[in-house]
């Protein structure tokens, strides 16, 4: 078991890691918003921490804090303007500011621009990671039993008979969406130090793409389905490996076969139309 | 220099448009965001690549590689839009299978051709230059732009004044009354899926030319520019994503005239963040379509 730990460390914290972006992103998909940002705020975090670490030689857990910080800050800022958009036009704007800061990260002269960010001390180290998602997950799963979780799942079902009943929807998306950067945050400053070098586009469309497909083949109504997709989506290309060149087709045909086949989890959510 | 700034700004927004116009019919029709468009770009400039090589004359490489797109096209709706619609799954679970679908599609590539960056035998694109008073352009920069405009002269006849046009826009209009009045729904969207793929293709087969380099990773590039265009022409319109295609290409060319070339990117996505937060329908879209 420990040879097998040993021989598996990388995976197992990079499960972590994927599985804490999964949650981020389901924190605020729960609520039904289809805020595709996850990838940005991971890198505004990143960035914050290993700037941090590799001039002012800050701990892990300094880098931690100021990370989340300033991408819980980033998510609040972002959440003002987008607060009337929805569905795809969400989507799209929020794409739209992972570009931007994706962009603004090449060219800083501070973030070491296209050619990356290296020398972060290695020391995430997979306590730290399973650590983190423990506290996160009991963090939602205390929220889960409390009235602000019936508040989003309200949110989710029906936006207008939930403000009809009293219910704050703009406060309720205001809060996912923060949290939800919150905890894209940890998990960057995390990748950050596990893979002590970061470049602009670890944090672009792609790595957004790879999130939202483990948060939904999990299941976007529950916090465990993104626990579970993320889990899958990490081992899967592993397990692939010996189909060489032609591995991407297979994850994406499973992929399309898991939206196809098993619409569970994934439909339900957003059966009451995409039209709002 | 200005004008020479200008001049590329009207070849970059042509393949634009092109790219744009595919993305721009299925949201109309189907309210959904194709993801899987960027794949058969990519697709379609290497069949006409592969076609070249074998020594297919230019012209007929890319009719055929238009055409297969167009068909592809109907397949990628058969295989991940299809059966979702028929449950109506809303529209999360298309966006992840147009996903999928991409990432199987850019995957048979990367595993045929590699993942390097391949090139159009010598002298297959004319790279004779153009001298007109201070400007400079390529003669494959005029192949482009002609090409652009003929599709796109093209696409709006199809749309205007024929009964597959007049289908098309009756079913992205309202879907169940079109289907009421005994429009065809599963035909129009097969139609309406060919053209969108074909204009993708031939946008990535002018773009792999003009450029001339064709690779697994060009369709990433252009993914979500296409997005950036007809969010600012407006979402579903057809004369919007051929007018945000030219402004965003100028903007973009400006931006790397008057601001730096290095944050032309965030430019143009900062434009399309202002166009959804100040005016989500854009130049030309429906009103209100803001919670699409």
């Amino acid at each position: 078991m420990t040879a097998f730990l040993a021989a598996h460390s990388k995976l197992i914290d990079q499960i972590g890691i994927n599985a804490l972006l999964a949650l981020s992103l389901s924190v605020s998909l729960q609520a039904g918003q289809l805020a595709l940002a996850q990838a940005a705020f991971m890198g505004i975090a990143g960035y914050v921490g290993a700037i941090g670490a590799v001039q002012r030689g800050w701990p892990l857990w300094e880098s931690m804090l100021a990370g989340a910080l300033a991408s819980a800050l980033a998510a609040a800022v972002l959440a003002l303007p987008i607060g009337r958009l929805r569905g795809v036009f969400l989507a799209i704007a929020t794409v739209g500011f992972g570009e931007i800061a994706r962009t603004v990260e090449n060219n800083l002269p501070i973030t070491g621009g296209a050619e990356g960010l290296s020398g972060i001390p290695d020391d995430a180290s997979t306590p730290w990671i399973y650590g983190t998602l423990i506290a996160v997950g009991c963090v939602i799963a205390a929220a889960s039993r409390s009235k602000f979780a019936l508040a989003v799942a309200a949110t989710r079902e029906d936006e207008g008979a939930a403000r009809g009943v009293g219910i704050d929807t703009a406060r309720v998306r205001f809060c996912t969406l923060t949290f939800g950067g919150l905890v894209a945050g940890l998990a960057g400053v995390l990748y950050a130090h596990a893979n002590f070098f970061i470049a602009p586009g670890d944090f672009g469309f792609g790595r957004m793409e790879q999130i939202l497909v483990a948060c939904v083949i999990g299941g976007v109504t529950s916090s465990l389905g993104a626990l579970v997709g993320a889990t899958l989506m990490t081992v899967l290309p592993e397990f692939i490996r010996f189909l060489a060149d032609f591995r991407d087709v297979t994850s994406g045909a499973i992929l399309l076969g898991i939206v196809l086949f098993a619409p569970r989890g994934i439909a339900g959510l957003w059966k009451r139309g995409g039209r709002a | 220099m200005i004008l020479q700034q200008i001049l590329n700004g009207i070849v970059l927004g042509a393949v634009y448009a092109l790219f744009a116009l595919g993305y721009t019919l299925v949201f109309g029709v189907l309210d959904i965001l194709n993801l899987a468009h960027a794949a058969i770009f990519t697709a379609a400039a290497f069949t006409a690549l592969a076609l070249a090589a074998r020594g297919m004359p230019l012209p007929l490489a890319f009719a055929a590689a238009v055409a297969l797109a167009g068909f592809a096209g109907i397949l990628l709706d058969r295989v991940a839009f299809a059966p979702l619609r028929a449950r109506n799954a809303g529209t999360l679970a298309p966006l992840i299978s147009s996903i999928g679908a991409g990432i199987v599609i850019v995957g048979i590539l990367r595993g045929v051709f590699g993942p390097d960056e391949h090139r159009f035998a010598l002298g297959t694109a004319g790279d004779a230059q153009l001298h007109a008073g201070p400007l400079t352009f390529g003669v494959i920069d005029l192949v482009v732009v002609v090409t652009a405009l003929v599709f796109m002269l093209a696409i709006s006849y199809v749309m205007r004044a024929t009964p597959l046009g007049r289908n098309i826009r009756a079913v992205a209009d309202d879907r169940i009354a079109a289907s009421l009045l005994g429009v065809d729904l599963e035909r129009t969207i097969a139609l309406t899926f060919f053209i969108a793929s074909a204009l993708g293709g031939a946008a990535g087969i002018l773009i792999g030319l003009q450029y001339n380099s064709v690779s697994v990773e060009m369709g990433s590039r252009i993914e979500l520019k296409g997005l950036a265009v007809i969010v600012l022409g407006g979402m579903g319109s057809i004369t919007g994503a051929v007018v945000g295609a030219f402004i965003l290409g100028a903007v973009e060319t400006l931006s790397v005239a008057f601001i730096s070339s290095s944050y032309r990117d965030a430019v143009a996505f900062g434009v399309m963040f202002a166009i959804l937060v100040l005016r989500p329908r854009g130049l030309f879209g429906k009103r209100a379509l803001r919670t699409a």
